[in-house]
């Protein structure tokens, strides 16, 4: 049977359990002489058979599905000719896939000399099926009449439910913990791999980033220079014009309506900057790469040319297409809202009476923010800040879409870079094997990006955290 | 004491005008801000809006179509596989000749190329194979699609340099002035942009495919994503002790929400693709993914509504001898579940906008197919955005613009939903 | 931005509208009443008149007209949500940090109407200094807290100056021995009493002609109350204080004249002493005896 009949199968005999399981709690209680002397309400009874029988038979049922195919492939390793049981591990697993093609009725790759290694794996295939229907069969009833016969007055079924029902909310929060460590796990890996081929202080210090080039043609595995300064140079470039642009805007923003603007005007005006945080980033990208690159393209090439024509000596200013500024400025507009909110947050968390103690001495409004408020603040501005740094970092589609893929040494802004997510997708977008340094590569720019933003987090979420407790 | 009150107030006075000059400056710098983020909006907005309204439309060509059985090279109207394999593009090249009364070679070759004669062909396939009885051996008339330098030369007649012109021989112009004079050349709403998948030809591109494969995406995501990030609420709130363990998985609850949207694709790509051989481009993986993304956000606002439930209901509750589990299932999950859902609606609409992941999983690969269901190979609407982006014709530029906007749409429609779930369900306690 | 103040007066308000006893249902419901004892004095300082003070539509004062004289202590009392505190906020135009509060009425400090919309707050406050009710240094150090004033008003032209004003204030204040060894410390890091005074520090030190005390002793324990208490004394002599207080001992201790607030209405004006002993009215009886507060 296929999977999924098979799963019909467990829900029919989960269903039946639960049934059973309540009316035998039923009549246990009309024996008793009601209900109330059960231990738990029937209800309960039930749900606790059924999540007998649903465990431990959802589990094999996964298990096995898992399993059954890696069990089968080195299985029909054996039946290969000896030439191509010695192949290299990737060409030999190419081979098996074409094989499998065959067995599921596609012939691909004229894999037909291997028909019998075909036909054998869909024997084997229909083995495991069936040995898989029948124990599950056993295993629905076996379960399903076990939980049944626990149904006792003195049984304490909803305890038993309640303990599961803790433990998998448990296991939903724990996620979050699994997510962490998965991502550590598979950037960790493929980094190492690449770091065997090329050496770490290569990656960290070299100038040179032309991962499409083959420039050592004899060494195995490499396939170009891997420098990534440049491309952390990008990203700081980057980043420090969004930042330029985000922050006093933001900070200003949030100061304005929180310590300026009438309850009216910030009703209006607070979702209608949140708006800038909605919109997605390939919209930024889009906007960036067909509007802004174009208007600055044009609007500072004219004004190369008069500073020239008023004598003083610049010449038409050269400016990319893609160049970092446009990308830069869009990104801060993106970034606003984000600064601007998360300082607002922090500075409407000043108790009053800071306020009422400058403003008592005769402070004017702009003398309050800025002696008192904002120092007091400042830790809590420096936390937002941190955050949103590591946004402009782990920005992609802006960059992607309207910055070039040449990697550049330059602080040039009007000059083309590239950035560390622009390499990461380009070494990644369409087919690759998991072998090559290329694709190893964005993995490593991975890790770098990972540690920071991460490191970058922590700190800013910390300094918040200490921040808020100040003043609780 | 007599004078220096008064020496003080002089002095006060000495600076007070500079101090107000402060005040002001500051005060406009504040107000400048706020000025240069709504003006950001406005311009991002009328920017995207002029662009995008253009990709809805197309100029089409008012043709009478002979469909006679010699020309379409069908020998039995009842066979499907001939309807399918006719020679729609011979009738249609007929016509366009007809249509412009174009006698030579050369001419001929002119007028061909003024017509998507491809994507008419479809239209008029379309037809048949509804009703290839009636129609065949009789004249039909179809809009047919013009070709996508002449849509982007009629869409920007006025504008200054006259875009596009250059591609036109001076026969060509005089044809299409003289068919849109006659009224037969029309700029109409292109509806197949709604309703086909992506193509090699712009002017038969559509969003459809995109959509669903969207659509597919947040189904996987808010199935996942909703039980999953809810039920870790619960746990953190009603139920986790204060120890090492609880702090861990807050610590990375909070971190989690700030890592970049790539590292998560990363994660799919290794774990999910490598690890797992799940199949690449489905909305399922990319489901996965964004569910581990969305799922901080989701906890997070579930939490704030979790804690907004006042105590005393849960006392209320405890002491009627209920247990934990009935507590919480019977009464602040209910109560707590506007929050939480309009948390989930906000979280989903990040996802819908969200691209980065899906690039690293293949989402980005051209897919004309309309997915039907959440394990076949699909687009996303962001993906097809940077697609067409990517694209260096002319034509999908526009269709991007228009894309961007189907897309602001949905956000919008989700975003509202939110607010409007706050304001309506949401209690005040 | 305000929500302290905003919660603080909707607190006001829902008072207002509680009865206290049956006296208070028949003086709310009279249109018109008069302040008996003496409201007035030949050398007033500030002097106010026809006071009304509304929040958006509630109305927190009725109607208040008195005097303060140069270099005198009145204190105010009353229970809570009788508009002691609003009054006293008005005089330095704090209110003006509350959106929904409205002030009507004329103040005048020696000759000048400081409740004039075109009257620039910034000079007012430095003449007419407030000492709040929960102690609230910045989060500097000592010495800049009370160098804060000075600084912003341009009182020092040098460093030197600065100083000196520093350690007069923190003298008057009876601080100084305690702080001059730690004066770049933090000045959270002190105790309850200590952050008061320095407050009070802070307020001198701009050299004010009037000083508003908003319970200045509430947050604070017996014996830091009794050293304020002496400090307000001493400070009598070169400054005129007006201060809010709950405790009517306080209040007998450090006034020369007191004001009684009921529910927004200022009942009785009279010398300290007089209140205490034998009250005009018969609500300020009923208060100052306990059976009410």
């Amino acid at each position: 049977m296929s999977v999924s009949s098979l799963f019909v199968l467990i829900i029919l005999g989960v269903v039946a359990a639960f049934y059973f399981s309540r009316t035998r709690s039923l009549n246990l209680a009309r024996g008793l002489g009601g209900i109330k002397n059960l231990h738990s309400l029937p209800v309960y009874y039930g749900i606790q058979a059924a999540l007998w029988c649903a465990l431990p038979c959802i589990l094999l049922l996964c298990v096995w599905t898992i399993f059954d195919d890696a069990i089968i492939r080195s299985m029909v390793v054996q039946y290969l000719p000896a030439e191509q049981q010695n192949l290299p591990k990737a060409e030999q697993a190419l081979l098996l896939s074409s094989i499998e093609n065959l067995a599921n009725g596609v012939n691909l790759s004229n894999a037909g000399q291997f028909q019998d290694i075909a036909d054998r794996i869909n024997s084997l295939r229909s083995i495991s099926n069936m040995a898989l229907t029948v124990l599950l069969f056993c295993a629905i009833i076996a379960t399903g009449a076990w939980g049944w016969f626990k149904v006792k007055p003195q049984y304490r079924a909803r305890n038993g439910v309640e303990r599961v029902f803790m433990l998998s909310l448990l296991g939903c929060s724990t996620l979050a913990i699994f997510t962490t460590v998965g991502i550590v796990f598979s950037v960790l890996f493929e980094s190492i791999r690449f770091f065997n081929i090329v050496p770490v202080h290569e990656f960290v210090l070299g100038t040179q980033w032309s991962p499409q080039l083959s420039i050592r043609e004899d060494q195995v595995g490499s396939s170009g220079a891997f420098g990534a300064v440049p491309l952390f140079t990008g990203t700081l470039l980057i980043s420090t014009i969004a930042m330029i642009v985000a922050v006093p805007t933001g900070l200003m923003t949030a100061i304005y309506l929180s310590e300026y603007a009438s309850s009216r005007v910030r009703l209006v005006v607070k979702p209608l900057l949140e708006i800038l945080a909605g919109i997605p980033t390939v919209v930024y990208g889009f906007f960036a790469a067909l509007t802004i690159a174009p208007m600055i393209k044009s609007g500072l090439h004219g004004l190369g040319f008069d500073l020239a024509f008023l004598g003083v000596s610049f010449g038409p200013l050269e400016v990319s297409g893609e160049s970092a500024l446009a990308a830069g400025l869009v990104m801060g507009v993106m970034i606003i809202p984000f600064v601007s909110s998360l300082s607002d947050d922090v500075i409407n968390a000043v108790p009053q009476s800071l306020r009422d103690g400058a403003y008592g001495l005769g402070s004017t409004q702009s003398e309050t923010m800025k002696n008192v408020i904002f120092p007091a603040a400042l830790p809590g501005i420096v936390g937002a800040i941190l955050l949103a740094v590591s946004r402009a970092i782990g920005e992609t589609m802006i960059v992607v879409m309207a910055v070039g893929t040449a990697a550049r040494l330059t602080f040039n802004p009007l000059e083309s870079v590239t950035t560390v997510t622009v390499q990461m997708t380009t070494l990644l977008i369409g087919d690759h094997e998991f072998d090559s340094a290329k694709t190893l590569a964005a993995f490593a720019l991975g890790l770098v990006l990972f540690i920071i933003t991460l490191g970058l987090n922590f700190f800013a979420l910390r300094i918040v955290k200490k921040y808020r407790e100040q003043y609780d | 004491m007599t004078d220096k009150p008064l020496k003080t107030i002089d002095r006060v006075n000495r600076t007070l005008g500079k101090r107000h000059r402060a005040e002001k400056r500051f005060r406009l710098y504040g107000m400048l801000s706020i000025g240069f983020g709504l003006l950001c909006v406005l311009f991002l907005f009328t920017n995207i809006i002029g662009k995008g309204l253009n990709g809805f439309t197309y100029h089409f060509l008012e043709l009478q179509v002979e469909l006679d059985r010699e020309t379409l090279e069908i020998t039995d109207i009842t066979n499907e596989n001939q309807i399918l394999a006719a020679n729609y593009s011979g009738v249609v090249k007929r016509s366009v000749y007809e249509f412009f009364e174009a006698q030579g070679r050369k001419n001929k070759a002119s007028a061909r190329k003024l017509i998507a004669t491809e994507g008419t062909g479809y239209i008029l396939q379309g037809r048949l194979k509804e009703n290839a009885e009636d129609l065949v051996d009789t004249q039909t008339t179809v809009w047919a699609l013009v070709d996508d330098k002449v849509d982007f030369y009629l869409k920007r007649l006025g504008d200054p340099g006259e875009p596009g012109k250059h591609e036109f021989n001076e026969q060509q112009l005089q044809w299409i002035h003289e068919a849109v004079e006659a009224g037969k050349l029309k700029r109409k709403i292109n509806w197949a942009f709604f309703n086909a998948g992506d193509s090699a030809h712009s002017e038969e591109a559509g969003i459809r495919g995109a959509v669903m494969g969207s659509f597919y995406l947040l189904l996987v995501t808010f199935c996942l994503s909703f039980p999953i990030g809810v039920s870790a609420a619960i746990y953190l709130e009603e139920y986790a002790p204060k120890n090492k363990w609880t702090d861990l998985i807050e610590v990375n609850i909070n971190n989690l929400a700030a890592v970049p949207s790539i590292i998560f694709g990363l994660l799919g790509l290794a774990i999910f693709l490598a690890f797992f051989g799940l199949p690449r481009s489905t909305p399922l993986v990319g489901g996965f993914v964004l569910s581990l993304m969305t799922l901080p956000t989701i906890i997070i606002s579930s939490r704030a509504a979790i804690k907004a439930v006042p105590p005393s209901i849960r006392q209320a509750a405890y002491g009627l001898g209920a247990s934990k589990m009935q507590v919480t299932l019977h009464h602040v999950l209910p109560l707590a579940m506007p929050g939480m859902l309009t948390g989930t609606i906000i979280g989903l609409a990040q996802a819908l906008g969200e691209s980065a992941p899906l690039l690293m999983i293949g989402m980005a690969a051209f897919i004309p197919e309309i997915p039907a269901g959440v394990t076949d190979p699909a687009t996303a609407l962001p993906m097809q955005i940077f697609q067409w982006f990517r694209n260096a014709d002319a034509g999908f530029n526009e269709k991007a613009s228009a894309a961007i906007l189907i897309l602001l749409v949905f956000l919008i429609i989700m975003n509202a939903l939110a607010v409007w779930a706050r304001r309506r369900l949401e209690r005040r306690w | 931005m305000n929500t302290n103040v905003m919660t603080e007066t909707a607190g006001d308000i829902v008072a207002e509208n509680k009865p206290v006893t049956a006296d208070t249902i028949a003086e709310q419901n009279a249109d018109a009443y008069e302040t008996v004892g003496n409201a007035f004095c030949d050398q007033a300082k500030m002097s106010m008149r026809n006071v009304n003070v509304f929040y958006d539509e509630k109305q927190a004062i009725y109607d208040v007209n008195l005097d303060i004289g140069t270099n005198e202590v009145v204190a105010m009392i009353g229970p809570s949500g009788c508009g002691k505190s609003t009054f006293l906020r008005c005089l330095n135009r704090m209110n003006d940090t509350i959106d929904i509060c409205r002030v009507e009425g004329q103040f005048y400090l020696e000759d000048q109407d400081i409740n004039d919309k075109k009257m620039d707050v910034v000079p007012l406050r430095a003449r007419v200094g407030m000492v709040f009710q929960k102690p609230n240094p910045f989060p500097k150090s000592i010495y800049d807290n009370v160098a804060y004033g000075p600084r912003i008003h341009g009182l020092a032209d040098r460093r030197s100056d600065l100083d000196e004003i520093v350690e007069n204030s923190l003298q008057k204040a009876g601080l100084w021995a305690e702080v001059k060894d730690r004066l770049h410390q933090p000045g959270t890091g002190l105790s309850g009493g200590q952050q008061q005074r320095l407050c009070i520090a802070r307020t001198i030190a701009v050299s004010p002609e009037v000083i508003l005390m908003d319970e200045p002793c509430s947050a604070l324990d017996p014996i830091a109350t009794a050293k304020i208490e002496e400090l307000i004394d001493e400070l009598s002599q070169n400054y005129t204080i007006a201060i809010v207080t709950h405790s009517m001992q306080q209040a007998a201790r450090v006034s020369h004249r007191t004001a009684y607030f009921h529910l927004g209405k200022l009942i009785e004006v009279n010398e300290t002493e007089k209140v205490f002993t034998n009250p005009d009215h018969e609500l300020t009886e009923a208060y100052i005896t306990g059976r009410f507060g």
